[in-house]
């Protein structure tokens, strides 16, 4: 498709702006004024409104398939809660309004879902407080080193490292460099669990703590977490839980309860609300009660009349690290979702999860490499190394099943397994989709022993074959300028 | 159970197929470590929660006629931009990752990027970041890697929110933040050029500033250069209907809140931070970035490129943490700069301008109300010196169904008499003359 820029005819005009006669100019000198109008498209609202949905349909989205991207926990996102972040009285209420004088009465009802919402995940978690600003799981990350920082500051701590198992995502490294910490890698065991002895020796006076997932990003629960936590907590590190693999635990087993002393959530992961063709999600931070002074500013706060507050009085906080209170209407969603799941809903979800995924795993066992075998939790890792041999690639097999309808799972992740691939269903899915989506990596399995080719050439029902990603980073083509 | 498909009997089938029961896919939890049962309510069906949220969005005054801006501003928004933008298709997909089924938003994210390099006069941009603070923060650190320099210099004419968020990221890494103080509502040009030196990585302004006041920073971006430091200039999107763009001025790095791009104002977020840059610089850049290519047959097509910055193969050496961005919003500030287009873009700054220009003018005729920067140009927001506190005078309009602007004097301390009053394209001449009347009779 052409981009829309192409499309432009000169002098056609869309959607027009409401403007009033009997007002004076503006008040610019002209030296002020851009000298030609910015070089946007000119069409028509229907060509703008064609234009997009032409792109829409080139475009795989999890209301049309099966999505199962590993680590992603791509569950269904529920209408309802569109429908709820639409509400004017939500929608079209200005962030600033709280610190206008008497600002507070203005707005009652948004503090009162900041202020639950704070209250559930507190409860969801076993942590004492959360902070709903962090604007995506590695904002969360972000803040949550920055907290660490600020309680072994205030401790009169020198500490340096974060520790970080060699399986985690890469915002885990990349959040803790980025605060200024150096990173370790520990190493996983022959089980693909964190291996406890290489962490005892990376131990020492430098730790500020350990960042790490559970279940981990092969899907495996760590059982010796508690254990792990005492280690860390023996010099006086703090125990950081990424929370994007919470969905197999919710009502079952708390990040609190397990030791960890800071939690992200990623609310456009576990709690539904919709990935949006990247963004934007949410990543609330939870904290234990020896780190609640540090959040940042402000805290939802209520008071004994019933009303809610905004205090802005957090001497130890690590400051301000939103524009505001989060990402609202994210936080909308999770918690309109929340309402609807309820207590029992909540077990449904991490039951269904870790149901589907052990499902799929003992399935496709007898076909591809499963690297660590046992109960797994909300995903499974696979490796591609049966089909390697054959000359076909987890890449591949992401491709053919583009060519079977269904979005791939993740490839090449987490980097400890070679040719990984990242099966992650979710609990909205259901058995029979789960047993076409079985069949198709069955007979891609078979195919690949038989005839490779015809899957190293995939895909072939999409608008576009593979791309030249070379060509796009050595010659890049970043914008259509005018 | 709502969102769950499995049948009882499907379930059965599947522990069945697996060789456990339900305990055993628990197995692996230590007892120790399981919760005997959360204190959550029960689940509602979806009337009921409907019911409820509608309870509580009523107990905000959204319905406040509104004046209130301070970079986040009530802008009209046209229903084609939901319609296009609530897609499933768009909204129920996830970055990019599989390029051949995910051309609508990786073209759309090409498309987005152009077309901040159009509004903004730059040569490259990224897919979004968070929002303006986190794109100012991030320009900062880029700003560190291109120079190799520790010394930031930054006006307290840039909104203090980001200010606020930029000391709190950058408090422990050693860097050297100095902010300068404004006079008469500019960027002090003297006070820059004693602090800018040949430490220094960037200078960081904004245009309007938080006062409202248009500027032109091509003085600036010299001198900054001179030291072999960058420019970044923070911009109001929608200003760049008709202002000078920072391209145009010698900007390195323009960042911004796009908020105003088709956003709602939704009490702080989902908004858009966006980042565009100079191509020499494009390798240093945080966050996402889409480029054309071509597949084996000669076909376009788009792609995630330049990947080898990012966290998810550089890891602790990645230029960003960022992963999850704010890719729908981008999409929204996308199809709402193609609706309005060329010409209905630069009507819509008109609008916003000539509106504000009118509310100076009536605001000003009320006896000892004046501007408190009269001889300063601007777009759609000033400051108005009040003869009594800002606050009771909100506090008054408040009470009248008026936001009447914001309090200067949370911010800057010897402005307690200052209003910062912003205009917008829905702003009739109706409601600004009643505005103007409700405030003469409340003083
Ligand atoms: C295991 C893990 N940790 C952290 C993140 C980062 O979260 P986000 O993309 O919301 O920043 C992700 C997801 O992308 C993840 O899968």
């Amino acid at each position: 498709m052409r981009v829309i820029f192409d499309k432009s005819v000169p002098g056609r005009i869309g959607v027009r702006p409401s403007r009033q006669t009997g007002c004076p100019p503006p008040h610019i000198e002209p030296k002020l004024l851009r000298e030609q109008p910015a070089a946007l498209p000119e069409l028509s609202e229907m060509d703008v409104v064609r234009h997009f949905t032409g792109l829409s349909r080139r475009n795989f989205g999890l209301d049309l398939g099966f999505y199962p991207l590993g680590s992603c926990t791509m569950k269904y996102n529920p209408k309802l809660n569109e429908r709820v972040a639409a509400l004017p009285g939500f929608a079209e209420l200005h962030p600033l309004l709280p610190q206008l004088p008497t600002g507070e009465r203005l707005v009652q009802g948004a503090l009162a879902v900041l202020h639950d919402m704070d209250r559930l995940l507190s409860e969801i978690c076993g942590m004492a407080a959360f902070t709903l600003q962090p604007l995506a799981g590695a904002h969360g990350e972000l803040t949550g080193v920055m907290m660490i920082a600020a309680y072994h500051k205030e401790r009169g701590n020198r500490k340096t490292t974060l520790l970080i198992p060699d399986s985690a995502h890469g915002t885990n490294p990349a959040s803790a460099a980025i605060a200024g910490y150096e990173v370790r890698a520990i190493p996983s065991d022959a089980d693909g669990r964190m291996d406890v002895a290489a962490l005892k020796d990376a131990l020492d006076a430098s730790v500020a703590g350990l960042m790490m997932t559970n279940p981990n990003t092969l899907g495996l629960f760590e059982p010796r977490v508690r254990e792990i936590a005492d280690l860390v907590h023996s010099v006086d590190g703090l125990m950081y839980y990424d929370g994007a693999n919470l969905n197999p635990l919710l009502g079952r087993c708390r990040p609190g309860d397990m030791g960890f002393d800071l939690v992200h959530i990623n609310l456009h992961k576990t709690f539904s609300t919709p990935h949006g063709g990247g963004g934007p999600g949410a990543g609330p931070v939870g904290v234990s009660a020896k780190l609640v002074d540090f959040l940042p500013v402000s805290l939802v706060k209520e008071r004994p009349d019933g009303s809610f507050f905004l205090d802005y009085d957090c001497p130890k906080s690590i400051g301000y690290i939103a524009p505001f209170y989060g990402n609202f209407g994210i936080v909308l969603r999770a918690y309109a979702y929340l309402l609807s799941l309820g207590k029992e809903g909540l077990l449904r979800v991490s039951e269904h999860a870790t149901l589907n995924a052990n499902y799929l795993k003992e399935r496709l066992k007898p076909f591809y490499d499963l690297p660590k075998p046992g109960v797994c939790k909300h995903e499974c890792v696979f490796s591609a190394k049966r089909q390697v041999v054959h000359g076909v690639h987890a890449l591949d097999l992401a491709k053919a099943l583009i060519d079977r309808g269904f979005h791939p799972p993740t490839v090449y992740f987490p980097i400890t397994i070679p040719e990984a691939i990242m099966i992650e269903p979710t609990e909205t899915e259901s058995k029979e989709t789960l047993d076409a989506f079985i069949e198709a990596m069955i007979e891609i399995a078979k195919l690949a022993e038989t005839n490779p080719e015809e899957i190293v050439s995939c895909p072939k029902t999409t608008v576009v074959g593979r791309l030249d990603e070379t060509r796009a980073a050595r010659q890049p083509d970043l914008a259509s300028l005018d | 159970m709502p969102y769950i498909a499995n049948t009882p009997e499907q379930q059965t089938e599947m522990l069945r197929a697996i060789g456990t029961d339900l305990e055993g896919l628990f197995a692996d939890i230590p007892s120790a470590l399981r919760c005997a049962g959360l204190k959550v309510a029960s689940g509602l069906p979806e009337q009921d929660v409907r019911r409820r949220m509608a309870v509580v969005a009523d107990r905000n005054r959204a319905d406040l006629v509104g004046f209130l801006g301070g970079g986040f501003y009530d802008h009209f928004v046209p229903a084609a931009v939901s319609a296009i933008v609530s897609r499933s298709e768009f909204a129920t997909s996830y970055t990019p990752y599989q390029p051949e089924i995910s051309q609508g938003v990786l073209q759309a994210i090409y498309e987005y990027q152009s077309a901040i390099c159009r509004l903004t006069g730059m040569e490259v941009s990224n897919a979004s970041l968070y929002d303006g603070g986190t794109a100012l923060y991030e320009a900062i650190m880029m700003a560190l890697r291109v120079t190799g320099r520790r010394r930031v210099v930054v006006d307290d004419s840039v909104s203090p929110i980001y200010r606020t968020m930029v000391r709190t990221y950058t408090r422990n890494l050693g860097i050297e933040l100095v902010e300068t103080s404004s006079r008469i509502g500019l960027a002090d040009r003297e006070a820059l050029a004693r602090v800018i030196n040949d430490q220094t990585a960037a200078v960081a302004v904004q245009n309007p500033n938080f006062f409202g006041c248009l500027d032109d920073f091509s003085d600036v971006a010299e001198l900054a250069h001179r030291h072999g430091a960058l420019l970044i200039a923070s911009a109001y999107p929608v200003s760049l209907g008709i202002v000078k763009t920072p391209g145009a001025m010698g900007a390195d790095l323009v960042v911004g809140e796009g908020q105003s791009l088709g956003m709602p104002l939704s009490f702080g977020g989902p908004y858009l931070g966006f980042m565009a840059a100079r191509k020499e610089h494009v390798r240093k850049m945080p966050g996402r970035i889409a480029g054309r290519t071509v597949d084996a047959q000669g076909r376009q097509g788009f792609v995630l490129t330049l990947q080898a910055r990012e966290q998810h193969i550089r890891r602790e050496k990645a230029t960003s943490n960022i992963c999850t961005n704010q890719g729908l919003c981008a999409l929204t500030a996308l199809v709402f700069m193609s609706l309005l287009g060329k010409q209905g873009f630069r009507e819509l700054a008109l609008s916003c301008a000539e509106k504000a220009s009118y509310a100076a003018q009536r605001l000003q005729a009320i006896p000892e109300v004046r501007m408190r920067f009269g001889k300063r140009w601007f777009f759609n927001e000033f400051v108005l010196e009040l003869p009594v506190a800002a606050d009771r005078v909100i506090r008054r309009l408040l009470e009248k169904g008026f936001a009447a602007g914001f309090p200067l004097g949370r911010y800057y301390p010897h402005m307690e008499k200052s209003l910062l009053v912003a205009v917008t394209e829905k702003r009739t001449k109706e409601e600004i003359d009643l505005f103007a009347h409700t405030l003469e009779v409340s003083l």
